[in-house]
C-alpha cells in the first residue's frame, strides 16, 4: 500500500468531504425509514424505492435538459420527481401492508424485486438513458465559513442538497421527539389501539408516514444519480437501501444517530473509492468494495437495541382489536 | 340510548337496548360475559355504529361516526385493557392527539398544569413518570384523568375492578363518588353483583343482548340482580366437600426461585406442598409471578434455584388457553388427543388411526358437554367456554394425580364457570392434588382449602379458606402484612 499517499492531510480532507457527500442518499433513506417504522410499518422495500427514485429523477432531469431547461432547475425538478416516484412505491407498500395487511417482510421484498426489475426495464427500453449525463447541482461554498482551514473545506464546501439534508436531520429530530405530531406518530407505532380510542385514525397516520418515508428514500436515490454520479446504470444504488435499514436499527430510531451512521458509511465508501484508485498489488479491489458493507455489519452487531424497537412494528392494525 | 340494535356476523350483540344515564349519577351496567355490555359501550364511544336506534345527549340526537365525535361530545371511556402507551410518560399519554398546536408545551409547565388538574379530581399522579413504572391502579387513574382532561362529562368504565386489589377498588370507588358529586355521569360496567350494588345509584341489567330492566340500587339485592342477569337462581354458598382420607403430599416446591426481567426475581424462594384431595389456592394481583409459577411447575421454565417434586400424572389447565392450551388450526379431535396420539390404540405401527381418534373425541365431547359443530371443527372457532372445556376434557380425562389450574375461568360466563368449578371439585373428591392459581378472589375463596398470597414473586402469607378474611387477603395482595396473618403456614407445611 502506498502509505505515504494515504497518511496525509489532503487525503484526509478529500476522504471526509467525499464521505459527507456520499452519506446523503443513505441518510435520506434512513430518515424516511425511521419515520415509517416509528408509525409501526416496516418498509423493507427501500432498495427498490431508491432505485425507482434514482431512475425517475435521472430520466426527468435528462428530459428537461434535452428540452433546454436550465440544468440546475432541471436537476431540482428531477429530485422532486425522484421523491414522487418514491411516494408511488410507498403507496403500493402502504396498500399492501396497511390496507391488505399482508406480511410486511414479504411485501417489502416484493417491492425490492419490483423496483429492481422495473428500473432495469425502463433503462433498457430507453437507450438514450445509457449515454446520457446530467450536469447536476454545482456546489455552493458558504461565504465566510468555506474559507476556514480544514473545517471549511470539509463541511462548508458542498452543494445545497448536502446542507438541506443536514437541516432535515434537525427538523426530523424536533418533529419526531418534540412535537405533538411526533408523539402521535410514535404512539401509533407503540399502541395503535390507544391512538384509535383517542379519536385519531391509525390507518391515515400510517399511510402518511409510509408515503413520506418512501418519498425521502426516493429522493435519496435521485440525489445519487442526479447530483452525485450524474448518470444511471442498472442497480446503481448497490445495496444502499439495505444499508439504510440496518442503520435504522443502529440509530435506535433517532435522527442524530442516523446521521452518525450514514456518515460512517459515507466515509467508508469514499475511502474505498480512493484506495481502489490508488491500487494495490497485495489486496484485490473487491475487498475495498466490501469495506462499507462490512463496516456496517460490524457496527450493527456491536449495538444493542432491544428495548427501543417500536412495540407494534410490523404488526397490522385491525380496528376494534386490542 | 334508545332501541339500539347491533348485529355481528352470526350474532345479535344488542337487540333493542334502552339505556339512560342522568347527570351526576353512577349507573351500573350489569351482565354476563357476552351479554352485550361492551358492544353497547363501544357504540356509545364511537368505535362501532349501531344498525338501528338512536343516541341522545341532553335530549338532542347525536351521531358518532368515529371515536373523535364521541370524545368531542364529552364521552370518555376507560377500557378494560388500558389504552396507554407504556413507554410514554403520564403527561405524554394525556396530551396524545392534541392538535391545537404543533409544538409541545415545555415539560415543566405542562406537568404543573396536569398536576393541578389531577389534584382537582383527587387523583394522585406524577405526570413525569413513564407509564410502565406505574401500578395497575395508578394506570387506571391515568386513564380516568385522560378522559377528564378531554372534558368528559360521561365516563364509562369497563370492568374497572377486575385488575385491582380490594383496597385499590375502595380507592377507585371513592374517586368515582367524588367525580359524580362534581356532576360527572359514570357508567360502571361489571359482572360482579356486590360491587355494583355498593357503588351505583341505579343499575341496568343486560342479558343476551337485551335490556332486562333498570332498578335503583337501594331497593335491590344480589339475589334479585343475579336472577335478572342469569335468568335463574344462583347459588352463592361455598359447596361442601366430602371428607378426605389420609392426605399424602403430591406436589412439593422447595425454595424455588426464578429470575425475571431487570435482575429482579420473578419468583423468590417459593415453598409449598399440595396434598391429595385438597385444593391450594394462589391468590394475588395479576403479574406478581403467577405466570412464572405456572411455567416452572409444568417444566416450561427451569428454576434457577430450588426443587420441584411431583408425583404421578400432571394435568395442566393453562392460563392462556389459546396459546398454551390449544392449537387453533387443529381440529377438536387433534386437540383432545394432543397428549395421547402416539400411544395405542390411537396409532398402529407409527400411523395415526383417525377413526379411533374420532371415536374417543366424540366420547369426550359428550362427557364434557363441549358444544361444537363437529369434532373436525378447528378449535379456534369455539367460544371461550367451549375451548376451555376441550382443554379440561383432555387434561382431566387422563385421571391426573396432580392438577395445575391457572386462571381456569378467565373470560368465561357464569354457566361455564360453574361447570369448571364442579369439575375441579369432582377431581378433588376423587383424590387429586390441585393447585389453583387465580386472580379472582371469589373463586379462590369458594374452592380452596388453603390459600397462599403471591406478591412480587413471594408468598407473603397463608390463610385457611374457612376462616379467611377478605380484607386481610387484600392487604397481603397489595404487599402489606397485616400483623394477624403474618405467618400461619399449616403444620404440615414445614
Amino acid at each position: 500500500m502506498p502509505w505515504h499517499q494515504i497518511l496525509t492531510l489532503p487525503f484526509l480532507i478529500a476522504i471526509l468531504t467525499a464521505g459527507i457527500r456520499l452519506a446523503v442518499p443513505v441518510l435520506l433513506a434512513v430518515l424516511g425509514e425511521i419515520i415509517t417504522q416509528l408509525s409501526g410499518v416496516m418498509n423493507l422495500g427501500l432498495e427498490g424505492v431508491m432505485l425507482m427514485g434514482a431512475l425517475a429523477g435521472f430520466a426527468t432531469t435528462v428530459t428537461l435538459e434535452t428540452a433546454n431547461l436550465d440544468p440546475t432547475l432541471a436537476a431540482w425538478v428531477g429530485l422532486a420527481a425522484g421523491a414522487g416516484a418514491g411516494m408511488v412505491m410507498g403507496l403500493l407498500m402502504a396498500v399492501l401492508a396497511i390496507t391488505c395487511r399482508t406480511d410486511q417482510v414479504v411485501a417489502g421484498i416484493t417491492l425490492v424485486l419490483l423496483g429492481q426489475s422495473l428500473s432495469t426495464y425502463f433503462y433498457r427500453a430507453f437507450p438514450a438513458l445509457t449515454q446520457a449525463r446530467v450536469s447536476g447541482i454545482s456546489s455552493w461554498p458558504i461565504p465566510g465559513l468555506a474559507d476556514l482551514p480544514f473545517v471549511g473545506r470539509v463541511l462548508f464546501n458542498h452543494n445545497p442538497v448536502v446542507y438541506l439534508s443536514g437541516l432535515l436531520v434537525i427538523l426530523c429530530g424536533w418533529l419526531l421527539y418534540r412535537s405533538n405530531w411526533g408523539l402521535l406518530m410514535r404512539a401509533t407505532g407503540e399502541h395503535p389501539a390507544a391512538v384509535e380510542s383517542s379519536g385519531m385514525d391509525v390507518t391515515r397516520i400510517r399511510y402518511l408516514c409510509t408515503l413520506v418515508g418512501s418519498g425521502l428514500a426516493g429522493l435519496g436515490g435521485a440525489v445519487l444519480t442526479v447530483v452525485q454520479l450524474n448518470l444511471f446504470i442498472e442497480g446503481i444504488t448497490a445495496g444502499r437501501g439495505w444499508i439504510a435499514i440496518a442503520l435504522v436499527y443502529f440509530s435506535r430510531w433517532h435522527p442524530s444517530l442516523a446521521l452518525a451512521g450514514a456518515l460512517l458509511f459515507g466515509v467508508a465508501d469514499a475511502l474505498q473509492f480512493r484506495l481502489q484508485a490508488l491500487g494495490s498489488e497485495d489486496i484485490p479491489y473487491e475487498f475495498f468494495l466490501m469495506l462499507p458493507y462490512g463496516l456496517t455489519l460490524i457496527v450493527l452487531a456491536s449495538c444493542r437495541l432491544r428495548d427501543k424497537t417500536p412495540t407494534a412494528l410490523g404488526i397490522p392494525y385491525v380496528k376494534g382489536d386490542r | 340510548m334508545i332501541d339500539i340494535t347491533k348485529r355481528f356476523p352470526g350474532v345479535v350483540a344488542n337487540q333493542g337496548v334502552n339505556f339512560a344515564v342522568q347527570g351526576g349519577e353512577i349507573h351500573g351496567l350489569l351482565g354476563e360475559n357476552g351479554a352485550g355490555k361492551t358492544t353497547l359501550m363501544n357504540i356509545l364511544c364511537g368505535l362501532y355504529r349501531p344498525d338501528q336506534g338512536q343516541i341522545q345527549l341532553q335530549g338532542r340526537p347525536v351521531q358518532f361516526h368515529r371515536p373523535a365525535d364521541a370524545i368531542a361530545a364529552g364521552i370518555g371511556m376507560v377500557h378494560q385493557h388500558f389504552q396507554l402507551v407504556e413507554r410514554f410518560t403520564v403527561a405524554e399519554n394525556l396530551v396524545l392527539g392534541e392538535r391545537k398546536q404543533l409544538w409541545r408545551d415545555n415539560p415543566k409547565r405542562l406537568h404543573q398544569r396536569l398536576r393541578q388538574l389531577a389534584s382537582r379530581y383527587g387523583l394522585d399522579l406524577d405526570p413525569a413518570m413513564p407509564v410502565w413504572q406505574l401500578s395497575v391502579g395508578q394506570q387506571q387513574r391515568v386513564e380516568i384523568l385522560k378522559a377528564l382532561y378531554r372534558q368528559a362529562r360521561v365516563l364509562i368504565l369497563d370492568e374497572p375492578t377486575a385488575v385491582l386489589t380490594p383496597q385499590e377498588t375502595q380507592g377507585l370507588i371513592a374517586t368515582l363518588q367524588q367525580l359524580a358529586a362534581q356532576g360527572t355521569s359514570i357508567i360502571f360496567i361489571s359482572h360482579k353483583l356486590n360491587e355494583v350494588l355498593a357503588v351505583c345509584d341505579r343499575i341496568t341489567v343486560l342479558r343476551d343482548g337485551q335490556t332486562m330492566g333498570t332498578v335503583a340500587a337501594a331497593d335491590c339485592d344480589t339475589h334479585r340482580l343475579a336472577e335478572m342477569m342469569v335468568g335463574r337462581e344462583v347459588d352463592f354458598t361455598r359447596p361442601e366437600r366430602a371428607s378426605r382420607d389420609r392426605p399424602e403430599p403430591r406436589l412439593r416446591l422447595e425454595a424455588v426461585s426464578v429470575q425475571g426481567h431487570h435482575q429482579r426475581p420473578a419468583l423468590d424462594a417459593i415453598s409449598l406442598t399440595v396434598h391429595s384431595g385438597e385444593i391450594v389456592g394462589i391468590a394475588g394481583v395479576d403479574g406478581n409471578g403467577q405466570r412464572e409459577l405456572e411455567e416452572v411447575i409444568v417444566g416450561l421454565r427451569p428454576p434457577n434455584q430450588g426443587t420441584i417434586h411431583s408425583q404421578g400424572t400432571l394435568a395442566h389447565i393453562p392460563s392462556d388457553r389459546y396459546t398454551m392450551g390449544l392449537i387453533g388450526a387443529f381440529s377438536v379431535t387433534e386437540n383432545l388427543l394432543l397428549r395421547d396420539y402416539r400411544y395405542p390404540p390411537f396409532q398402529r405401527r407409527g400411523m395415526l388411526r383417525p377413526k379411533v381418534m374420532a371415536q374417543q373425541a366424540m366420547t369426550l365431547v359428550n362427557d364434557y358437554l363441549v358444544r361444537t359443530p363437529s369434532v373436525q371443527t378447528p378449535s379456534r372457532q369455539l367460544s371461550g367456554g367451549n375451548a376451555q372445556k376441550v382443554v379440561i376434557a383432555r387434561e382431566l380425562s387422563r385421571q391426573p394425580q396432580v392438577i395445575l389450574a391457572a386462571q381456569p375461568t378467565r373470560g368465561l360466563d357464569v354457566g361455564a364457570i360453574d361447570y369448571v368449578h364442579a369439575q375441579l371439585m369432582a377431581q378433588r373428591d376423587a383424590g387429586a392434588a390441585i393447585l389453583l392459581i387465580s386472580t379472582e378472589l371469589d373463586e379462590i375463596l369458594r374452592l380452596c382449602d388453603r390459600i397462599a398470597v403471591l406478591y412480587e414473586g413471594q408468598i407473603v402469607g397463608w390463610a385457611n379458606a374457612a376462616t379467611a378474611n377478605v380484607n386481610h387477603l387484600g392487604l397481603m395482595m397489595a404487599g402489606k402484612h397485616p400483623p394477624e396473618t403474618l405467618s400461619i403456614p399449616m403444620a404440615h407445611d414445614r
